[in-house]
C-alpha cells in the first residue's frame, strides 16, 4: 500500500473529495518552490502532483510551458527535483507526491537508477504523459515493481475498446483528462464529466480525479463533486508566474481546496 | 540477400514500430486512437490499388515525377574521380521532396474524411508543399512555424500564405523547428475530429516514419532504374548519398538499396560551426544520444538531464535536434554511414554546384555534395555515386547572399 492508496482510503472513509495540486518543481526558483510545497498539505492538498521540467511538454499549454522554462533557467534537473521531494519529506511524511513529466530526463537518467531515487526521495507515483499503455515494458511495469503507483490518464478519446488497456496496469487512481487538448486551454464542464467519470468507474476499481480545465473554487467543487476528486495546475503555476509570494500562492490554493471539500 | 527475408533490412518497422530499438510510440492518450487510426488507414491504403493509382496519376501530371537522374559531367571532370548522378528532385512541383510524402498524406487524409490539415515546418519547403496540396483539394491548411524560422524563410512564408495557408509563428520554447512540432501536436490534441496532421519528415509516433519512408521511397526506385537505363542492365550505384535533416530525403533514396550490400550508403548531418561541445551543429548521430522526443526514441541532441538542445545550421531545414529513428536504427547496426559537413563546406559546396553545372542548389543538398566533394577525387573512375539533390535554392539566396557579404536590398 502506497501513500496514495493510504489517502483515498482515508477519504473515502470520511466521504471527503480530493483535491490534488500541481505545482512544477523549481518554479521560480528552487527555495521558493520548496517554501511552497511544503505549505500545501496545510492548505489542504490532499495529494500534490510535482512538475518534473522538460524542455518540450507537448501536453502543456502556455502557462505551464513557460513554468517549465523559468525552472530550467534557474539549474533546475531531475536531481533537484528529486531533493527538493526530499526536503519535502523531512516536514511531511504522509502527504502523496505524484512526479508528472514526460519520459525523456527519466530515461537519460536510466529508468532503474531512476525509480530507485525516485522512491529513496519519498515519491509515491508517477504520471509520465507520453508512455501510452502501448510503451508499458518503459517504465510503468518497472514502476508497479518498485512499488511506485503508475498514474494513467484517460482521455475523451479514450473509447470502450480501448479503456481497458488503459486501466489494465494503473495504480493509485485514474486521471480523467476532461477536455481534448493542452493544459490550461478549455474549460471542463461537469456535465461532460460525469458520464466518463462513470464509464471509467465501472471498469476499474478505482478513484477517478479529473484535470485539465479547472481552474476556480466552484469549478473545483462542480468537478469534485461528479468525481473522486480534482485537480488544478495552471491556474495555481498562473499565480506563481505572476510573482506571487509563496503566502498568496497558499491563501489562493485553499480557496480552491476548500471548493473541492464542499463538494 | 533481398530473398532472405530474415536477413533483410527493409522489414522494419515490427508491429509496435520499433526499429530494433529505435520509433515506437510515445505520445498521450488522447493522441493513441488517433495515430491507432492512422495507422490502421494507411495499412489499408498501401495495398489498395486505386490509392497509388491515383499517387501515380498526381505524381506525373502534378509533380512531374520521374525526377531526372543526371550525369553531372562538369563536376565528375573537375573533382577528378568518382562519376557523379544527381537525382534531380529539385525539379518537383514546389522545389524539393517534400511533395512526395505531403500528396501521399493528404490522400490518407482524404480517405479518412478529415477536413483540416496541419504541419510543422522548418525551412518552409514542408509547408509551401502541404499549403500546395491542401490548395489543389480544397482544404483548410494551418502551418506552424518557429518565429525565427518566419524571419529567415520570408519568401516561403509569403508563398504559403498566397497558397491559402494560415501561417503561425511559433514563439513557445525557442521558436524553432522543434517547437513547431509541439505547437503542432498541441493542435492535433486540440482538434482531435477533423484535423490531419501532415508529418514532413521520418520522425514522430509510428507510422509516421515508416509512412514518409514510403512515400518517398519512389526517389531510390527511379534512381535505381534510371541508373541501369544508363550504365546497363543491373548496374547498382557503388555510393549513395543524401543529406539529413530528419531524414526523409535520405531514407526515400536509401530504402530500395538497403538490401544490395555492395552499395555504401551515406547520410550527411548538418556540422553547423562544428561538432564540439558547444553543439553548434545539428549531428544528432555523430553528437547526440538515444532519447524520446515527439513520438519516439531515436539520436538526439541534449545535456546530461535529459533536455533537449537546440541545433544549430545555416540551413533552416537541417536544424532539428533529433533524427528519424530508422537512421538511428541503421546507424547503430552499421548498415549506413553518418558523416557531418560544416556551414561553411557547405556554402563552398553551393557555389560549386552553381558554377560548375548550372544548378543552384538548396544549402540542404549542398551538405551532401560537400561530402561528394571530399570523397570523389579519392575514388576510381568508374565508382558511381548517386547524390540526392532534394531541393533548389530559390528559398535560400537571401542566407547565402548574406554570408557571402552580397547587398540584396531591392528598391523600386
Ligand atoms: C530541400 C530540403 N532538403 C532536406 C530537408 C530536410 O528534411 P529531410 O531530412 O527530412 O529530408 C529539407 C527540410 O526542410 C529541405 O527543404
Amino acid at each position: 500500500m502506497t501513500r496514495i492508496d493510504a489517502k483515498f482510503a482515508e477519504l473515502a472513509a470520511a466521504g471527503r473529495k480530493a483535491f490534488v495540486a500541481y505545482v512544477m518543481a523549481g518554479d521560480p526558483d528552487y527555495e521558493t518552490s520548496l517554501e511552497i510545497v511544503k505549505g500545501l498539505p496545510g492548505a489542504g492538498v490532499d495529494v500534490i502532483e510535482l512538475g518534473l521540467p522538460f524542455t518540450d511538454p507537448m501536453a502543456d499549454g502556455p502557462t505551464i510551458q513557460l513554468a517549465g522554462q523559468r525552472a530550467l533557467d534557474g539549474g533546475m534537473t531531475l536531481q533537484k527535483t528529486l531533493d527538493l521531494a526530499t526536503e519535502f519529506r523531512k516536514t511531511d511524511t504522509t502527504t502523496p507526491i505524484v512526479l508528472m513529466g514526460y519520459y525523456n530526463p527519466i530515461y537519460s537518467r536510466g529508468v532503474a537508477r531512476f525509480l530507485e531515487d525516485a522512491k529513496a526521495a519519498g515519491i509515491d507515483g508517477l504520471i509520465v504523459v507520453d508512455l501510452p499503455p502501448e510503451e508499458d515494458s518503459e517504465l510503468c511495469i518497472p514502476a508497479q515493481e518498485a512499488g511506485l503507483n503508475f498514474i494513467r490518464l484517460a482521455t475523451p478519446t479514450t473509447d470502450d475498446r480501448r479503456l481497458p488497456k488503459v486501466l489494465q496496469n494503473t495504480s493509485g487512481f485514474v486521471y480523467y483528462v476532461s477536455i481534448t487538448g493542452i493544459t490550461g486551454a478549455a474549460e471542463a464542464e461537469a456535465a461532460d464529466v460525469a458520464p466518463e467519470v462513470a464509464r471509467i468507474k465501472s471498469a476499474a476499481n478505482l478513484p477517478v480525479i479529473v484535470g485539465f480545465g479547472v481552474n476556480t473554487p466552484e469549478k473545483a467543487k462542480a468537478i469534485a463533486g461528479v468525481a473522486d476528486g480534482t485537480v488544478v495546475g495552471s491556474a495555481i503555476v498562473k499565480q506563481i508566474g505572476e510573482g506571487k509570494s509563496p503566502a498568496e500562492v497558499l491563501a489562493f490554493v485553499k480557496t480552491l481546496a476548500d471548493g473541492a471539500h464542499s463538494a | 540477400m533481398a530473398d532472405d527475408l530474415f536477413n533483410s533490412f527493409m522489414n522494419g518497422p515490427d508491429e509496435n514500430g520499433r526499429f530494433g530499438d529505435f520509433g515506437g510510440r510515445f505520445v498521450s492518450e488522447t493522441l493513441m486512437p488517433l495515430i491507432l487510426d492512422l495507422e490502421a488507414e494507411y495499412e489499408n491504403a498501401k495495398t489498395d490499388a486505386s490509392f497509388w493509382a491515383e499517387m501515380d496519376d498526381l505524381w506525373t501530371h502534378y509533380v512531374g515525377r520521374p525526377s531526372p537522374l543526371y550525369y553531372a559531367e562538369r563536376m565528375t571532370e573537375a573533382l577528378g574521380g568518382a562519376k557523379i548522378y544527381l537525382k534531380r528532385d529539385e525539379l518537383n512541383h514546389t522545389g524539393a521532396h517534400k511533395i512526395n510524402n505531403v500528396l501521399g498524406q493528404i490522400l490518407l487524409a482524404r480517405r479518412m474524411g478529415k477536413t483540416r490539415i496541419i504541419a510543422e515546418t522548418g525551412a518552409g519547403q514542408h509547408g509551401v508543399a502541404t499549403a500546395t496540396v491542401c490548395a489543389r483539394f480544397g482544404l483548410k491548411c494551418v502551418v506552424y512555424m518557429g518565429a525565427h524560422d518566419v524571419e529567415r524563410q520570408a519568401p516561403n512564408v509569403f508563398r504559403m500564405r498566397l497558397l491559402g495557408a494560415e501561417v503561425v509563428p511559433v514563439t513557445s520554447g525557442r521558436g524553432t523547428l522543434k517547437d513547431a512540432m509541439n505547437d503542432a501536436l498541441r493542435d492535433w490534441v486540440t482538434n482531435v475530429r477533423d484535423t490531419f496532421y501532415c508529418i514532413g519528415t521520418v520522425a514522430g509516433p509510428h507510422p509516421y516514419p515508416a509512412m514518409v519512408r514510403d512515400f518517398q521511397a519512389i526517389i531510390g526506385k527511379e534512381a535505381k532504374q534510371q541508373l541501369q537505363e544508363q550504365e546497363g542492365e543491373g548496374r547498382l550505384p557503388d555510393t549513395i548519398i543524401a543529406a539529413i535533416g530528419g531524414g526523409s530525403n535520405a531514407m526515400g533514396l536509401f530504402y530500395p538499396f538497403l538490401d544490395d550490400p555492395s552499395v555504401n550508403i551515406i547520410g550527411v548531418e548538418a556540422g553547423g560551426k562544428g561538432v564540439n561541445e558547444k553543439m553548434e551543429h545539428c549531428a544528432s548521430l555523430t553528437g547526440g544520444r538515444p532519447g524520446v522526443l515527439h513520438g519516439n526514441r531515436t539520436y538526439l541532441l541534449q545535456d546530461d538531464d535529459g533536455q533537449i538542445l537546440e541545433g544549430f545550421s545555416i540551413s533552416a531545414g537541417l536544424d532539428y535536434p533529433g533524427i528519424g529513428p530508422e537512421h538511428s536504427w541503421l546507424h547503430d547496426i552499421g548498415r549506413a554511414k553518418y558523416v557531418s559537413i560544416t556551414d561553411a563546406e557547405a556554402l563552398e559546396a553551393f557555389q560549386f554546384c552553381c558554377t560548375q553545372e548550372g544548378i543552384i542548389p538548396a544549402l540542404e543538398p549542398s551538405h551532401a555534395l560537400a561530402h561528394v566533394m571530399k570523397i570523389a577525387p579519392e575514388l576510381p573512375k568508374d565508382h558511381i555515386i548517386i547524390m540526392n539533390m532534394c531541393g533548389r535554392g530559390d528559398k535560400d539566396i537571401f542566407t547565402v547572399a548574406r554570408a557571402l557579404g552580397f547587398d540584396m536590398e531591392t528598391k523600386d
